[in-house]
């Protein structure tokens, strides 16, 4: 087993005088095989994205554990360690302008993945990037040496997936990495993914409000609500044969584009 | 023939930077019929939100219009002084709710002293009026009136979206544009707003919708007519119908291709995407704009600009495969 999550937790506490505990994940367990692909879907708010951020070693838990290859990353203090886990276990997030820092070249964002490797010659790391951006559909010498305000969505969130070829991580959380991304440009996108788990057996966590965008890429759904996992399965038994009430809300409300919702 | 709420003839939009000229909105006619809701769908940058503006007259440097007429239910705005324009026109017979508009409301204002500042500029009613108009309005739309007393930070962003299209619309306009209401809520809250849009005009608060998206999905679920544009043209348009079952342009047809949603006929074709990126538009390519992308370019799709010709009963389309 890749990943271990076992009763995870995080409450906030919120105001000064009258303090209020907000439950933004309740005690949420589940595996993750290697090459495995899973997704995490809910509305906002239900906590998905604490969830992703706690795993990603970013935000403490209140309660439970994060087990990655038999080590808990919470337990990690030196600092070869923490590269080991940030090499192993790479975060994709849904603005991908946020991740880049505007005074610098998008050079630099790639470049940086080679803290956490062991590579010497400058050639070689020119030849590794440049490969790495063709893996995920770029030109080299159409992004390289610009400003991340001179590309669209749509590329700098494949540059932001260029780092996954070449770090190679083991486990990808992509936290609505294509949700601010041109309906046209999604599927391409969407298909990184896919082509990462099948080519370097890269587990994914894919989290997403879309239920539609999960169905096709998944192996196995799982549908969060108020800090809750409240079902799980494959896209095909969460879509054909839902069982709680909300993932039968949440599969109404994905506007579709043979069918009209009842009532509109 | 039903008449028409809004006539653009032959706009031309620029933006005049130090790179160069934006040709953002490149001649493009557009009509919106009185009762229906008009779909305008395109790529992040291919011009949408600048014609939006446009249709408004709400143009200020370095955006110009260059050329072209816009009326709006009788009048010709695209003449009118600034001033006029915003007392008479917006709010009272066209409403633009922009794609930022969860960010519109002040945030150091309850929502119903918001209204009120926003009513005065156009009307000269009391208060008290503007409160129970207000009240009245979010009751008959099935928002929370206590919303009515809290401040922006307090609602959510669905919540805060509704308010703001129910505040746009209190003038009753004849028309609303909405510029990607929905993109950044999800799926449930969507549906709210799409169902709250709907009632605006099954209400009779106002006549006519143009909605501006990406996703074609949405747009399935509540247009009546579909307008393509890429690049700063209009490339197809039609009814919804229409357009979804046999798109003529070879753009509108990769846009509907991209559609990720779980039905059977999409999983039967699989997920495909358009490939490219769209051009740059200081350096438009020349001939058909779409020509780089295309899959089915030939030799004078570089050469020559495709005419939008209707092919059939207000079925438009500019492209060199279609024949009139």
């Amino acid at each position: 087993m890749l990943l271990k999550v076992k009763d995870l937790s995080k409450t906030f506490i919120v105001g000064l005088l009258r303090k209020k505990e907000i439950h933004a994940v309740r005690k949420v367990s589940f595996n993750i095989k290697k090459g495995e692909f899973i997704s995490l879907v809910g509305e906002s708010g239900s906590g998905k994205t604490t969830t992703s951020r706690m795993i990603l070693r970013i935000l403490k838990p209140s309660s439970g554990s994060v087990i990655f290859e038999g080590k808990d990353p919470w337990a990690l203090h030196k600092i070869e360690d923490l590269k080991w886990y940030w090499k192993q276990v790479h975060g994709i997030f849904q603005d991908p302008f946020a991740s880049f820092n505007p005074l610098y070249k998008v050079d630099r964002i790639l470049y940086q993945t080679f803290n956490l490797l062991n590579i010497e010659s400058d050639a070689e790391k020119e030849h590794l990037v440049k490969e790495s951006l063709k893996e995920v559909g770029l030109r080299p010498e159409e992004v390289l040496g610009r400003y991340p305000h001179e590309l669209s969505g749509g590329q700098r969130q494949r540059i932001m997936i260029a780092r996954c070829y070449l770090l190679k991580p083991k486990l990808i959380i992509a936290d609505e990495p294509i949700s601010m991304i041109d309906a046209s440009t999604r599927a391409g996108i969407l298909k990184l993914f896919s082509d990462l788990r099948n080519n370097y057996g890269t587990s994914v966590i894919f989290i997403t409000h879309d239920l539609g965008l999960a169905y096709y890429v998944s192996d196995r759904i799982m549908i969060m609500h108020n800090g809750s996992i409240v079902e799980e399965g494959t896209p095909d038994e969460i879509m054909e044969h839902p069982k709680h009430h909300y993932t039968m809300r949440l599969k109404e409300d994905v506007p579709l584009l043979y069918r009209k919702w009842k009532g509109f | 023939m039903s008449t028409l709420l809004l006539e653009a003839e032959r706009v031309k939009s620029y933006y005049h930077t130090r790179e160069g000229t934006v040709k953002a909105v490149d001649d493009v006619s557009l009509d919106v019929e009185n009762g229906i809701i008009l779909g305008l769908a395109g790529e992040s940058g291919c011009g949408k939100s600048t014609l939006m503006n446009t249709l408004m007259m709400k143009i200020r440097p370095p955006l110009y219009l260059v050329d072209g007429e816009i009326i709006v239910d009788g009048e010709r705005i695209s003449k009118m002084e600034r001033k006029e324009i915003k007392k008479k026109i917006w709010g009272v017979k066209i409403s633009l709710v922009p794609q930022s508009a969860l960010n519109a409301l002040m945030p150091t204002k309850r929502i119903i002293d918001f209204i009120r500042d926003v009513v005065k500029f156009h009307v000269d009613v009391s208060d008290g009026e503007i409160v129970s108009m207000a009240r009245k309005r979010f009751e008959e739309l099935n928002l929370p009136e206590d919303s009515l007393y809290l401040y922006p930070h307090e609602l959510s962003g669905g919540m805060k979206q509704r308010a703001v299209i129910a505040i746009s619309t209190l003038l009753n306009p004849k028309l609303l544009i909405v510029d990607e209401p929905t993109s950044a809520l999800d799926v449930s809250t969507q549906k709210r707003v799409l169902k709250l849009l709907l009632d605006l005009k099954k209400f009779k608060i106002i006549d006519s919708i143009v909605f501006v998206t990406h996703d074609i999905a949405v747009l399935r679920q509540i247009a009546d007519r579909l307008v393509i544009m890429y690049a700063g043209k209009i490339v197809e348009s039609g009814t919804l119908e229409d357009v979804l079952s046999n798109p003529k342009h070879p753009y509108t047809a990769g846009l509907i291709h991209a559609v990720i949603t779980p039905e059977p006929e999409i999983r039967k074709r699989g997920l495909v995407s358009i490939p490219g990126e769209p051009p740059n538009l200081i350096n438009p390519p020349s001939g058909c704009r779409f020509h780089p992308r295309c899959l089915h370019a030939m030799p004078i799709c570089k050469k020559v600009v495709p005419e939008l010709v209707d092919i059939s009963n207000g079925r438009k389309v500019s492209c060199h495969l279609v024949k009139a």
